[in-house]
């Protein structure tokens, strides 16, 4: 429902003629419980993350589900990787079919490294959806659940300023190799911060008061002209 | 039985895969046109359910019967019914959002190229939304009030356009006829012009 009304709300940005994608750029909810916006498609996506778990318990006639392994059942003790999703669903903090642990980029060596400087990190690399993973993880019962939360928002802040500054003064200028290395939730900020400074621009030349052609239309036009 | 687990076969290394596959295909396509109605990938996720689902109701019944340790595997498999059911929701609820988004943008009338991409139900969805957004429309004035038009605030009620293609003639509320050939540049009533410009008919100059 959510989504509903926040893409409802991004109708009058027809208006300053920005593109209307607005919806398409529209911030990751705030995945507060792990469970995100239900209709998201980036949060989809992020909890389809692999995450290395262990079964607790033996389940039995799903052995196929374990590529290492020909038996009928899944032993327990095995060890999979499963999409974070399941691994949710099996080891949540009251059931306890699986545990999981920590997906390398999440684990202790790899947080001191963001310590040390996050800007020369790629996060792309990292799972396109560095941040939206990592507060779906902290709903795990881990015991580096507090150090993960506390390495996340830190990291957050300090790659935060270099984003605006980049997205509010690089606009002319190729800023792909920058770009590459952002994560979703990153690049969508950065996106907001390219079309602010667009429409700045627009409304100092006195030029905010033109129609335009619908953004659909923009892009059809540019394919014509590409083909 | 043997054919249930056939399908599941399939799908057990990539469980939900598919359905993930319709998610990643909108994802892919933000920036440009809806990508058809992917009917045969849909039909595939829900055949996979309907598996999952026969495959449930079998071991639920055992276990009432007394079968033990059949509990974890039943979770797992409900675990990737609710998955499969929130990427299908959140297909045809995506598609639904940026089909609406069409209507504020480019009017009552589906471009071909649009048109085609749509499945039955999403046409059908279009023409019902159509209805709903103008009987409301008729009913806030006395006169009707198109909530469309003047997406930003007017600065003045005639603007000069210039033609980007041949669109023909074009008949204004007051009854008069203009010839709109490319590359003509008017004087025309800002509300009249609108929608044409938004169409990428017309250019806004002044």
């Amino acid at each position: 429902m959510s989504s509903l009304t926040q893409s409802s709300s991004s109708t009058p940005s027809y208006s300053s003629g920005v593109p209307s994608s607005a919806a398409h750029y529209r911030q990751p909810p705030a995945a507060a419980g792990g469970a995100g916006d239900f209709f998201d498609l980036g949060d989809i996506l992020a909890s389809q993350q692999r995450v290395p778990a262990q079964f607790e318990q033996t389940v039995y006639r799903l052995g196929f589900l374990d590529a290492q392994s020909s038996g009928e059942h899944i032993q327990s003790g095995a060890k999979m990787e499963l999409p974070l999703w399941l691994a949710r669903a099996l080891g949540g903090r009251r059931r306890n079919i699986v545990r999981i642990d920590l997906p390398k980029q999440y684990r202790q060596q790899q947080r001191d490294i963001l310590r040390a400087d996050a800007n020369v990190v790629d996060l792309f690399k990292q799972g396109p959806y560095f941040y939206l993973m990592g507060v779906k993880l902290l709903f795990f019962d881990h015991m580096e659940r507090s150090d993960l939360a506390k390495s996340l928002l830190e990291t957050f802040l300090n790659r935060f300023r270099r984003i605006m500054d980049t997205s509010h003064h690089a606009f002319s200028s190729d800023v792909t190799m920058f770009t590459t290395r952002l994560d979703e939730t990153e690049r969508v900020l950065f996106h907001i911060g390219q079309r602010s400074v667009a429409a700045m621009e627009k409304w100092e030349r006195g030029r905010s008061h033109r129609i335009e052609a619908s953004d659909v239309v923009q892009k059809r036009r540019k394919r014509k002209r590409e083909d | 039985m043997t054919r249930t687990v056939n399908i599941l076969d399939l799908g057990a290394r990539c469980l939900g895969e598919k359905a993930l596959e319709l998610v990643r295909e909108l994802k892919r396509s933000q920036d440009g046109n809806l990508p058809p109605y992917n009917e045969d990938g849909i039909r595939q996720v829900v055949e996979e359910m309907r598996a999952l689902f026969e495959q449930n109701q079998l071991e639920v019944r055992a276990t009432t019967d007394g079968e033990r340790g059949l509990l974890s595997g039943i979770q797992l498999r409900h675990a990737c019914l609710e998955r499969n059911q929130r990427c299908l929701l959140a297909y045809v609820h995506h598609r639904m959002t940026r089909i609406r988004d069409y209507r504020w943008q480019t009017g009552s009338v589906l471009p071909p190229s649009f048109r085609l991409s749509l499945c039955e139900q999403e046409i059908q969805w279009f023409t019902h939304y159509n209805r709903s957004l103008a009987t409301y429309m008729r009913s806030i004035a006395p006169t009707g009030l198109d909530l469309t038009q003047h997406l930003q605030p007017p600065k003045s009620l005639l603007v000069e356009v210039r033609c980007l293609e041949d669109y023909g003639e074009f008949e204004m509320e007051d009854g008069t006829v203009v010839l709109l050939h490319k590359n003509t540049q008017h004087y025309l009533p800002r509300s009249q012009c609108e929608p044409l410009i938004r169409q990428g008919v017309l250019e806004h100059i002044h």
